[in-house]
């Protein structure tokens, strides 16, 4: 009895997020799939997503991984509170995320004069896009490499000190490599945060064909106005992705515990 | 070449307080758990910073606090052995053993040359392209040897490089390495906590307890 009421449970949740997604497929013909991703708009969207998720998995590598080795390795006051602050963005809405780098980078916000300036106007560009993205999925990545240098065997490091490398390329030869599936684990994750990034883009990058409108918002506008093969059609490309994502980051972890 | 120190160091239950003068040749240093013997060792070679004190190989200063001199551990040409040999698992046994060479810009042709002639050396050639956690202990023991060789370091330092190995296979391997170490050109020293290291090493020995030495 108790087994079979477990089983239902069970099956009720995993029916909840296998059908809606399936039925996603039910949807379009792949005639209709291909005509779709043909659309400039469907186009437009594939593009501005591979670029800017390959701009902000750009930016969170080499911002984040000094950060994430500092947060591992190095004590200094308030170390914890940085900790804390680098996490927060997992958990902040993004549209509140949104509306914070408006005020902070907008026309009107705090740096916003300084910014103009400069001749640089971030609201509402594909700039902004990349900033709100990387707001919200660095954290994933600094979380991974942190803790993945927190784990790394500092006996290993000594030892290539003591054979005449020194901190940066023992760093690059010896912490990278074997730290190297976590890192690529967290790098997956970000850059799946980032192309699924909806919240914080629309209000702080605005929703501009080309310009800001990444395959999440495509998908929303194009819902909107009507055109529902070419919202079912980049449903289906995310979903792919996410697949291959779960896949991704489930392979590294096993091999890693192999 | 010597190898001479006056180092203090704070440690949670004493202060490590050790001078010597060493010449070549094998120095066993003695003493019971926690009385400062890996701190020493890792004093010399640069991995910690002493509180006070000098350590100097021949004319070369590693370390002074007096003038605030301090050379970094890559830059001290000085081999440390570890304990559980800390052999580089990403990396074959070829590549360990030329990490050293590495680092130091050896051109590549050169390299393997070297590293060729350590693997004959300590004959674990056939394990070239190994992975080091395919080795059994004994073998691991003569990569970490050769990998700390092969750079012809001023000093050697082996932090206890038997205790990672079982019993039968330490008695064999004490004997090679005395072998190994019988010829060695520049100071090495031994830390052991085995009595019985002493018969096989025969050279000088100093006794650290709770981090003042004794000869």
């Amino acid at each position: 009895m108790l087994r079979a009421v477990v089983a239902f449970a069970a099956a009720v949740l995993v029916a909840f997020i296998v059908l809606p997604l399936a039925g996603l497929l039910a949807h379009i013909t792949p005639g209709g799939f291909a005509e779709a991703l043909r659309t400039p708009a469907a186009h437009h969207a594939l593009q501005l997503s591979a670029i800017t998720t390959t701009i902000t998995l750009t930016i969170t590598l080499l911002l984040g991984t000094p950060l994430a080795y500092v947060l591992a390795r190095a004590d200094f006051p308030g170390r914890r509170l940085v900790d804390a602050v680098a996490d927060l963005p997992i958990v902040v809405p993004p549209a509140v995320a949104g509306i914070a780098l408006l005020f902070a980078f907008g026309r009107n916000g705090t740096l916003g004069p300084l910014l103009h300036a400069f001749g640089v106007q971030l609201s509402f560009s594909t700039a902004a896009v990349v900033l709100a993205q990387t707001f919200v999925s660095a954290p994933f990545y600094v979380r991974a490499a942190r803790a993945a240098f927190a784990a790394g065997d500092r006996t290993l490091e000594a030892a290539s000190a003591t054979l005449g490398m020194g901190p940066l390329r023992t760093f690059a030869y010896i912490t990278v490599p074997l730290a190297a599936p976590a890192l690529l684990g967290g790098a997956v994750l970000t850059w799946a945060r980032a192309l699924g990034e909806f919240g914080a883009t629309i209000m702080f990058a605005g929703n501009l064909e080309g310009v800001s409108q990444t395959l999440p918002l495509a998908v929303y506008l194009n819902l909107e106005s009507g055109d529902l093969p070419i919202a079912t059609a980049l449903s289906i490309v995310l979903v792919a992705f996410s697949l291959f994502v779960v896949a991704a980051v489930r392979l590294t972890a096993e091999r890693e515990a192999a | 070449m010597t190898l001479r120190f006056d180092v203090r160091k704070r440690l949670r239950e004493f202060t490590l307080d050790a001078a010597a003068d060493l010449p070549a040749g094998v120095t066993l240093l003695e003493g019971p758990s926690g009385a400062g013997k890996t701190t020493l060792l890792l004093l010399i070679a640069g991995l910690a910073v002493p509180d006070g004190g000098r350590i100097a190989l021949g004319e070369r200063v590693l370390a002074d606090a007096a003038t605030r001199t301090f050379v970094p551990p890559a830059a001290r040409n000085v081999a440390l052995v570890f304990q559980e040999y800390a052999l580089f698992p990403h990396l074959d046994v070829a590549a360990n053993v030329g990490y050293g060479l590495r680092a130091r810009s050896v051109p590549a042709a050169e390299r393997a040359l070297r590293v060729r002639r350590a693997l004959d050396r300590f004959e674990i050639a056939e394990l070239a392209g190994a992975r080091v956690n395919e080795l059994s202990g004994g073998q691991r023991q003569r990569v970490a040897l050769a990998r700390a060789l092969v750079v012809e370091p001023a000093a050697l330092l082996l932090d206890e490089p038997l205790a990672a190995l079982d019993p039968a296979t330490r008695d064999r391997v004490r004997g090679e390495l005395a072998a190994m170490l019988a010829d060695i050109g520049v100071p090495a020293v031994f830390v052991s906590h085995d009595p019985s290291d002493r018969a096989h090493f025969g050279a000088r020995t100093l006794r650290l307890e709770r981090g003042e030495l004794a000869r």
